[in-house]
């Protein structure tokens, strides 16, 4: 990409520093988001890799290709890959890209905070890579590093990890004081609340979710850390500590965190699906209050992950209770992008295909959410596959789909050229088929009683999981065409024109495709 | 930086701050909830006053007794019986059995859990072997008491309770009875 932009060092204070020092050094929003974007679709692929070792485990039952040891170091870091990795500076990358443009802003408010939040993000991924080399491996304790696993049970690549999370920890932190900062502060004259696009708003409740829950993340770590090296007991029943404990504060952080990756997905559709129904927004200040609630609740659910360690009643129905609520607010969005395409003039661009595959999948885990809320029934699901499909929906479906969507929907503006259609369809049909070999299947043998995390299972679950298998390659495979799409797409292609899109409003769509280096230097004027 | 930057990026960062202290608040916040509630089966640590109430004796309840020493732990760590009933109200002495079959001296500390947690409450303690560090040479073997009661104000869905122990090795840990009571007391 970086061939694209420098063809249009037209104006004289587009110095910038040429080769690998023009990365390094950059505080130009564009060249940081383009960085998280790449940076985001290789650990997409290496988390990926990951995933491929696990399906090619799972393929037979009975131990095929790995360790369980090493089994488990998969599950582990394609789980936190995939979080901290591939979604979250995917989601980043968007907003630094975005966010300035669609607010009429020239840069982001805090330029070199923004370079330092970037660059320190391959560092804590090299550490947890790195950690699989060492004796005795990396962590496999789950992405969720529950107690005592990570303390008394874990190996000695415990401390890189933790020191990994602190950095994609901080690294998360700046990169949300410095959306607040710009949303608040860099405005155009104009830009009022309620006229921001909604990407924009459901970023900014995102970023306050990031700074209030990130460093609950921190701290939990530190704790996994000084009650492993350093003699405290936190989670440890031995020095008067509690394991249980160790799940209500990683779920405080978690839940939210969860949120934090569906948010800005529910933005970037609400940007695309008027695009292409040629119709306003269906209730933006109703979209508004929608995300604001789910933000809110999203701090009162966090014990729905943990209703099998012994609840007492009471608190088992507050949280079924809360999780449930959440599904209201989240049921207004559904309704409002299908209101908003009711008696549209639709068309059927690659963007709009994502963002509808979304729409119904995304919906589909909201339901798979529902009935593991139910108290009861989730003695029986919890720890199975059926929990492995609702969130693959809700995160693969939902949050990976958005990404798809908007990386469609923005390219031409980001190079200036056409993506090829065709190719996109391809992608996004081949995507969704084997998607839903790979996941759906996974409801029913969640339900049959597989248990997950595990590299073995019941012979009854041959079938279905060889299914699955092959619905994993299929899926991974149709990503490649994604690969090609983008580089055909950054080398070249048809001139796209300032607008893109027929249907497409917002301040981001009146600069040039590609949008130059510098944009509103002077703020523009907003009706 | 133009100032006004400056100052919310500065805001944003105390609540930043704020909520990695929140993080750590949670710890005792987290103990001080479950020993009002009685959630999470946690016991009183300390001692329970005698002065009994009226014995209910038209009501029975079953205690079963599961003793288990850690996987670090070499005693052998048993109650005297398995199960007991009484009568809500009345006092009772039970006997856990401890061999230390190493040829050191270890010294014990044991946790108590009582299940369903929500009748953590009505279970009380008048002297138990768990209040302080105990310490046996190696070789020999003692009998650990336990004195407790019922409370009478038990809910009338519980019928049994559980109260299980697990014996950790804290000898690494072990510097006199004086701190083991002060690190009880917390
Ligand atoms: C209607 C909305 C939702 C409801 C009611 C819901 C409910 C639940 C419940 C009850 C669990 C715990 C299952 C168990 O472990 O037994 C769970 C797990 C999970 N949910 Fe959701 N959820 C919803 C939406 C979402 C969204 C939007 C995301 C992310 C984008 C998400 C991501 C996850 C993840 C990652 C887990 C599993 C965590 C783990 O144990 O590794 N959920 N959900
Ligand atoms: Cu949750």
């Amino acid at each position: 990409m970086s061939a694209v932009v420098t063809d249009h060092e037209h104006e004289h204070h587009d110095h910038k520093p040429a080769g690998i020092k023009r990365w390094l050094y950059t505080t130009n929003h564009k060249d940081i988001g383009t960085m998280y974007l790449v940076f985001a679709l290789i650990m997409f692929f290496i988390g990926g890799a990951m995933a491929m070792v696990i399906r090619a485990e799972l393929f037979q039952p009975g131990m095929q290709f790995v360790e369980p040891n090493f089994f488990n170091q998969m599950t582990t870091v394609h789980g936190l890959i995939m979080v901290f990795g591939a979604v979250m500076p995917a989601f980043t990358g968007l907003a630094n890209w975005m966010i300035p443009m669609m607010i009429g802003a020239p840069d982001m408010a805090l330029p070199r905070m923004n370079n330092w939040s970037f660059w320190i993000l391959p560092f804590a991924f090299l550490i947890l890579l790195m950690s699989l080399f060492m004796p005795g491996g990396g962590p496999s304790f789950g992405w969720t590093f529950y107690a005592p696993l990570s303390t008394t049970y874990s190996g000695d690549s415990t401390a890189l990890f933790v020191f990994s999370v602190h950095i994609m920890g901080i690294s998360s932190i700046m990169g949300a004081i410095n959306v607040i900062v710009t949303i608040f502060n860099l405005r155009a004259p104009g830009m009022t609340w309620m006229k921001m696009p909604l990407f924009v708003w459901t970023w900014l409740i995102t970023a306050f979710l990031l700074i209030m829950v990130m460093p609950v993340l921190a701290g939990v770590v530190t704790m996994v850390l000084t009650d492993k090296y350093f003699g405290t007991s936190f989670f440890d029943a031995a020095g008067g500590g509690d394991p249980v404990l160790f799940q209500h504060i990683f779920w405080f952080f978690g839940h939210p965190e969860v949120y934090i990756m569906i948010l800005p997905a529910f933005g970037i559709v609400s940007s695309i699906v008027p695009t292409f129904a040629r119709k306003p927004l269906f209730g933006y200040a109703s979209m508004v209050y929608a995300t604001s609630s789910i933000a809110l609740l999203s701090f009162l659910v966090w014990a729905h992950h943990m209703f099998t360690t012994g609840m007492p009643v009471a608190g088992a129905l507050f949280f079924m209770y809360c999780t449930m609520l959440i599904a209201v607010p989240t049921g207004v969005k559904v309704f409002n992008w299908v209101a908003t395409m009711w008696r549209g003039a639709m068309t059927f661009e690659v963007p709009m295909m994502f963002a509808l595959a979304f729409i119904v999948l995304f919906t589909i885990g909201g339901f798979s959410g529902l009935m593991l809320a139910i108290t009861p029934a989730d003695f029986q699901y919890h720890d199975t596959y059926f929990v492995v499909a609702h969130f693959h929906y809700v995160l693969v479906t939902g949050a990976v789909f958005s990404i798809i969507a908007a990386a469609y929907y923005w390219l031409p503006k980001w190079t200036g050229h056409m993506y090829d259609e065709k190719l996109g369809q391809w992608h996004f049909w081949c995507s969704l088929i084997s998607v839903n070999m790979l996941f759906f299947p996974m409801h029913f043998v969640g339900l049959a009683g597989m248990p997950r995390r595990i590299p073995d299972y019941a012979l009854q679950f041959a079938d279905f999981n060889a299914f699955i298998s092959i619905g994993g390659f299929l899926f991974g495979a149709s990503q490649l065409i994604f690969v090609w799409v983008l580089v055909k797409c950054a080398r070249g292609g048809k001139k796209a024109t300032a607008q893109v899109w027929e249907g497409a409003e917002g301040l981001e769509w009146e600069v040039p495709s590609p949008a130059p280096y510098h944009t509103f230097e002077t703020p523009p004027v907003i009706k | 930086m133009a100032l006004k930057h400056k100052s919310l990026t500065f805001k944003l960062a105390v609540i930043a701050l704020a909520m990695f202290g929140f993080g750590f608040a949670l710890v005792p916040l987290y103990d001080v909830f479950c020993d009002l509630t009685g959630l999470n089966g946690k016991t009183a640590v300390t001692a329970a006053s005698a002065d009994a109430a009226l014995i209910d004796t038209s009501r029975e309840v079953v205690i079963e007794f599961i003793a288990r020493p850690n996987k670090e732990m070499p005693w052998v760590f048993k109650p005297e019986v398995r199960r007991m009933t009484v009568h809500p109200g009345e006092i009772h002495i039970m006997n856990y059995l401890a061999e230390n079959p190493t040829g050191r001296m270890i010294v014990g500390q044991a946790v108590p859990s009582v299940s369903p947690g929500q009748a953590a409450l009505y279970f009380h303690k008048i002297e138990c072997f768990c209040f302080t560090q105990q310490q046996l040479a190696g070789g020999k073997n003692m009998l650990m008491p336990l004195q407790f009661y019922v409370d009478p104000a038990l809910p009338s869905q519980f019928s049994t309770i559980t109260l299980s122990y697990t014996l950790y090795d804290v000898t690494s840990a072990w510097t006199g009875d004086a701190a083991a009571s002060s690190q009880l007391g917390e």
